[in-house]
């Protein structure tokens, strides 16, 4: 076991566990924000930088600080580490700076975007950025594409946090067809030639998406998340668990989703046939409402992005902007 | 000609060198020879490696295609699309401008009628290729053409020179495991 | 002339192949570490000879061979990163092309001295020539009983392989290059775990750069003690400079650490002083990675003192007034360069090179580019000068690997040190945006 202090707050977990999961012991607010890191996917986090954290003392053999911020979720703690999340100045700077990289590329259609209402980067974002951008360059634009009939990829929204990619993988088995094709700033999810995923397992890469860029091609009627109401439910199903989480509008069920923690991970991948093909409440044996608790964003209702200001309004797509005219936010909350 | 619709082959000569090569990795790694046989797959192919190119890489080593590509394309020495019958890669790093190589790229447009990052000359022998540092900076401005490095290209002269070099080569010069070079235009498509 | 132990030998007709090289004295550490050294002897003396790697960073190379994990049976790799291709950086490619022998002969001796059984060359892909000429002089020292099984009948066995990289400057970073090795795009791993407990195969792995491997048989030969006496201070022995850009005479040159800047640029023996007569504006010391110095602070530290090609004269001043040594990349730049227009071509190849893993690399060197292109190009304002400062900030320290750093530090030097410059750029943009124009100005120091 190791004794960690994170924001003034002493916390012991076993040897071997990260920084994040050790402030995920704790709870609340002091938690780092994670963007790419998830829980059940071997391999995942360190990459989208979200989650930084100041080391002010490495452990109790070496109170040494850490020269630099390091990535909560993939650095294991040491016995005496003492750690600063919320009460650094430095590491909220970042953190805000972290937001403004994300977002330089990334279209801001949240009025338009079916994840808006339970988007990772529209609380990161909310939470943690400042609301203005100094970025006036073009932005990068890719075209949406299908991956199948059932999943729709805009590449557009992607942060590269390889999710998508850790999670095909793992229920794949070996038999993976996409994955990051390119680099840098170009590099973009692929499947480089007309291959779709027909695995029975594949709708899953939605539930790991912490953006718009993979979603559901059936979610039906295309509400806003924040007028569905989560329910949970089961099945008896011959592929997976059937452990689930129904999202109603009225009598209707819209889509079906793994059911997710408070950050979102879920627990349980779900099978094809739960997710695509069982829209009907009396295909489920129903338990009761989901409580959704970290999703600030469906929780206050907010759907735009704190940076939508006037100077960035202008940059957006002309679809969006379109689409905003037919169908203007709505003010809510 | 070959077509798409035709599965390539690697020469027999390819198929040694490339078990010669796996074997140079523990035998649960070959895919550690994934980079060394896309170059001889690239040589034997034209100059570049189309998807079924890619596809046959994979097979010979054992492993998924996504696997191939997401290689394939990371690396900026891979051809992802067919190329003319020689491929120049200019160098255009600090070094190498401080040198000249916006004007020999410049005149290098003009000569060949090629297009930089773009169309092949007319008579099908050139594509330029902007590329960064070659570890020639020394030598700039620098040219590489398959493995040759033509170096010190700052006067029309030199440029002259490699041009005619380039424009005799009826194959391209064979490699090591192989008695002659194959034409360029084999498995072009 | 200072000492050559490197290329000495360098030009003898004939010294890549293995006869030649072996009646210059090739191949004598491998006899004398595998007869009468233990492997850890061999540690000691490239621990006592002070050598650091020659790769960039100038870690202890001895010290990093006894942080070798040696776990009972699991094999374990020596790697050496012959991925050259910071901008400015050529050495390893003469070195390796024209001694292939060398290289060979200090990988023998290093495997051997951690014990590793596997051993490989990780070569950038466009070196493939080079690639040729290493395996011809492997099969040379296999046929001389030199590599294989039982060498020398001392019981030790090592195979060497060359591995061809297929382009991408990432790859020179440890741990991309390992992945790389294994098949797999060069992303560059989160650490820890590092190399020395799960490198290669998840193995302990040693990384060291060409240069460094190959001071090791001059190391064996002499001993430590030998090699630390010559150079300054902590910067012992002898290193490789690349010079390039606007030189006399560019080409490599193998000094003795601590030789002066000044005489390094302007004396015959070196780089003969800047071209055509010119004078010199300022000089990336280090590989593109490392600050760009104005002449004034490159030739003398901001205290006055001559500026010494070593570790510790080089990076005097720290960011403020001084720089690196980094990979020996000297890149002098002669009065009528564009200092915007060059920070903007080192921006582009970072951009070009971020592996785009981490959010604050991918999007931050895209950001610096675009900005900067536009600041050459005519379309600058003046806050885009605080903005390139601020970005690069962002990047610096927040990323997985240190390109984030190697792309933000020029930017922010060519900054400090050429304001007047940039700003140039925006009040005069009409005029910088032409073709070949400088700015004629004073550049203001510190
Ligand atoms: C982006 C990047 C590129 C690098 N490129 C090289 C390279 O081309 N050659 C090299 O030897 N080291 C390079 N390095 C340094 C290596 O990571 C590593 O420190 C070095 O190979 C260790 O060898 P040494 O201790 O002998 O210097 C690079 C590092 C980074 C971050
Ligand atoms: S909801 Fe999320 S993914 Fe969609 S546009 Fe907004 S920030 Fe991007
Ligand atoms: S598509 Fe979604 S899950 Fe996949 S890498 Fe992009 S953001 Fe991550
Ligand atoms: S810093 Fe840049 S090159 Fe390094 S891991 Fe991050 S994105 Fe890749
Ligand atoms: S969650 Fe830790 S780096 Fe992305
Ligand atoms: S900059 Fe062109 S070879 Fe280095």
């Amino acid at each position: 076991m190791a004794k960690i202090t994170f924001d003034g707050i002493e916390v012991e977990v076993p040897d071997g566990t990260t920084i994040l999961n050790a402030a995920r012991q704790i709870g609340g607010s002091i938690v780092p924000p994670a963007m790419c890191y998830y829980t059940p996917l071997k391999g995942s986090g360190g990459k989208c930088r979200a989650c930084l954290v100041r080391v002010a003392a490495g452990s109790t053999k070496d109170p040494r600080p850490m020269p630099k911020l390091v990535a909560s979720c993939v650095t294991p703690v040491q016995d005496g580490m003492v750690v600063e999340n919320t009460t650094s100045e430095q590491v909220l700077d970042v953190r805000k700076g972290i937001v403004e990289m994300l977002l330089i590329n990334h279209p801001l259609d949240c009025p338009v975007c079916d994840q808006a209402g339970e988007c990772d980067l529209q609380n990161f974002a909310f939470e943690h950025g400042v609301s203005t951008t100094r970025y006036q360059e073009e932005r990068r634009t890719f075209e949406k594409i299908d991956i199948g009939p059932l999943i729709q990829l805009h590449m557009t929204r992607c942060i590269l946090c390889y999710r998508c990619v850790y999670t095909a993988d793992q229920i794949a088995k070996g038999d993976r067809v996409h994955g990051v094709l390119g680099r840098g700033d170009a590099a973009e999810i692929g499947t480089y030639i007309e291959n779709i995923i027909d695995n029975d397992f594949s709708g899953n890469v939605i539930d790991v998406c912490p953006v718009g860029a993979l979603t559901d091609k059936t979610f039906r009627f295309k509400q806003r998340v924040w007028f569905t109401k989560p329910v949970n439910a089961h099945r008896d199903c011959p592929k997976c668990a059937g452990n689930v989480t129904l999202w109603y509008k009225g009598q209707d069920v819209l889509r079906v989703t793994g059911r997710k923690d408070q950050y979102g991970e879920v627990k349980e991948w779900i099978c094809n046939e739960c997710r695509f093909d069982k829209k009907e409440t009396a295909d489920w044996t129903i338990e009761g409402p989901a409580h959704i608790d970290r999703s600030s964003v469906i929780s206050a209702n907010h759907y735009e992005l704190p940076v939508l200001n006037q100077s960035v309004i202008a940059d957006l797509p002309e679809s969006t902007q379109r689409d905003l005219e037919k169908n203007p936010p709505l003010k809510l909350g | 000609m070959e077509t798409t619709s035709v599965k390539p082959q690697f020469s027999e000569a390819a198929k040694a060198e490339i078990e010669r090569i796996c074997k140079q990795y523990p035998t649960e790694r070959r895919k550690s020879a994934l980079l060394p046989v896309l170059h001889i797959a690239q040589a034997e192919f034209g100059g570049w490696v189309s998807p079924e190119v890619q596809d046959l890489v994979a097979e010979v080593i054992g492993i998924k295609p996504i696997e191939v590509y997401e290689v394939s394309s990371f690396y900026t020495m891979f051809n992802l699309k067919p190329v003319g019958k020689h491929v120049l890669e200019i160098c255009r790093t600090g070094p190498c401008m401080l040198r000249g190589s916006d004007e020999l790229t410049a005149h290098l447009e003009r000569i060949t009628g090629a297009k930089v990052n773009g169309a092949t000359s007319p008579d099908g022998l050139f594509t330029l290729k902007e590329v960064e540092c070659l570890a020639a900076c020394g030598f700039a401005p620098i040219v590489q053409v398959r493995e040759k490095y033509y170096e010190q290209l700052d006067t029309p002269a030199a440029v002259d020179a490699m041009l005619t070099d380039l424009r005799n080569q009826v194959h391209r010069p064979a490699l090591p495991w192989e008695e002659t070079g194959l034409p360029n235009a084999l498995a072009n498509n | 002339m200072g000492r050559k132990l490197l290329t000495e030998h360098i030009n003898v007709e004939g010294i890549d192949t293995f006869e030649v090289y072996r009646k210059h004295g090739g191949y004598r550490s491998v006899e004398k570490a595998l007869k009468t050294m233990t492997p850890d002897e061999v540690v000691e003396e490239v621990k006592k000879s002070g050598l650091r790697g020659r790769g960039g960073a100038g870690f202890p190379t001895g010290m990093k061979w006894s942080f070798l994990a040696k776990p009972e049976g699991v094999p374990r790799y020596l790697v050496c990163n012959a991925d050259e291709s910071e901008p400015g950086t050529f050495k390893d490619r003469q070195l390796m092309s024209k001694l292939p022998h060398l290289l060979v002969e200090g990988m023998i001796t290093s495997s051997y001295a951690l014990g590793a059984n596997t051993s490989y060359i990780y070569i950038r892909g466009e070196l493939l020539y080079v690639l040729r000429i290493l395996e011809k002089a492997i099969a040379e020292a296999y046929a001389a009983g030199f590599l294989g099984k039982n060498i020398l009948g001392s019981g030790y066995d090592l195979d060497l392989f060359v591995h061809p990289g297929g382009g991408a400057y990432i790859c020179g970073e440890e741990t991309a290059l390992l992945e790389s090795l294994e098949g797999k795009r060069g992303n560059p791993r989160n650490k820890p775990p590092f190399p020395a407990v799960q490198g290669l195969y998840a193995r302990p792995t040693v990384v060291n750069n060409v240069e460094s491997i190959a001071a090791v048989p001059v190391i064996v030969n002499d001993g430590g003690e030998e090699y630390a006496k010559i150079g300054v201070g902590r910067s012992t022995g002898t290193k490789l400079f690349s010079a390039c850009g606007h030189l006399n005479k560019p080409g490599i040159y193998e000094i003795e650490l601590g030789l002066p800047v000044e005489e390094f640029i302007y004396s015959d023996e070196y780089c003969g002083g800047i071209w055509k007569g010119r004078d010199l504006k300022a000089v990336v010391a280090g590989g593109s990675s490392v600050p760009i110095l104005p002449k004034e602070l490159i030739l003398k530290t901001a205290a006055g003192e001559p500026r010494l090609m070593s570790y510790e004269s080089l990076s005097d001043g720290g960011f403020v007034t001084g720089t690196m040594l980094g990979s020996g990349g000297f890149i002098a730049m002669d009065e009528t360069t564009c200092i915007v227009r060059n920070t903007w071509s080192f921006s582009r190849f970072y951009h070009h090179e971020s592996c785009g893993q981490c959010s604050p690399c991918r999007e931050g060197t895209g950001w610096l580019e675009k900005v900067l292109h536009r600041l050459e190009h005519g379309h600058g304002h003046m806050e885009d000068i605080d903005l390139l400062v601020s970005v690069a900030k962002q990047i610096e320290g927040n990323t997985i690997c240190p390109l984030g750093e190697a792309a933000a530090w020029p930017v922010a030097a060519a900054v400090r040190h050429f304001r007047d410059e940039f700003e140039w750029h925006v009040t005069h943009a009409k005029e910088a945006a032409k073709p070949g124009a400088v700015y004629q100005g004073k550049s203001v120091l510190v």
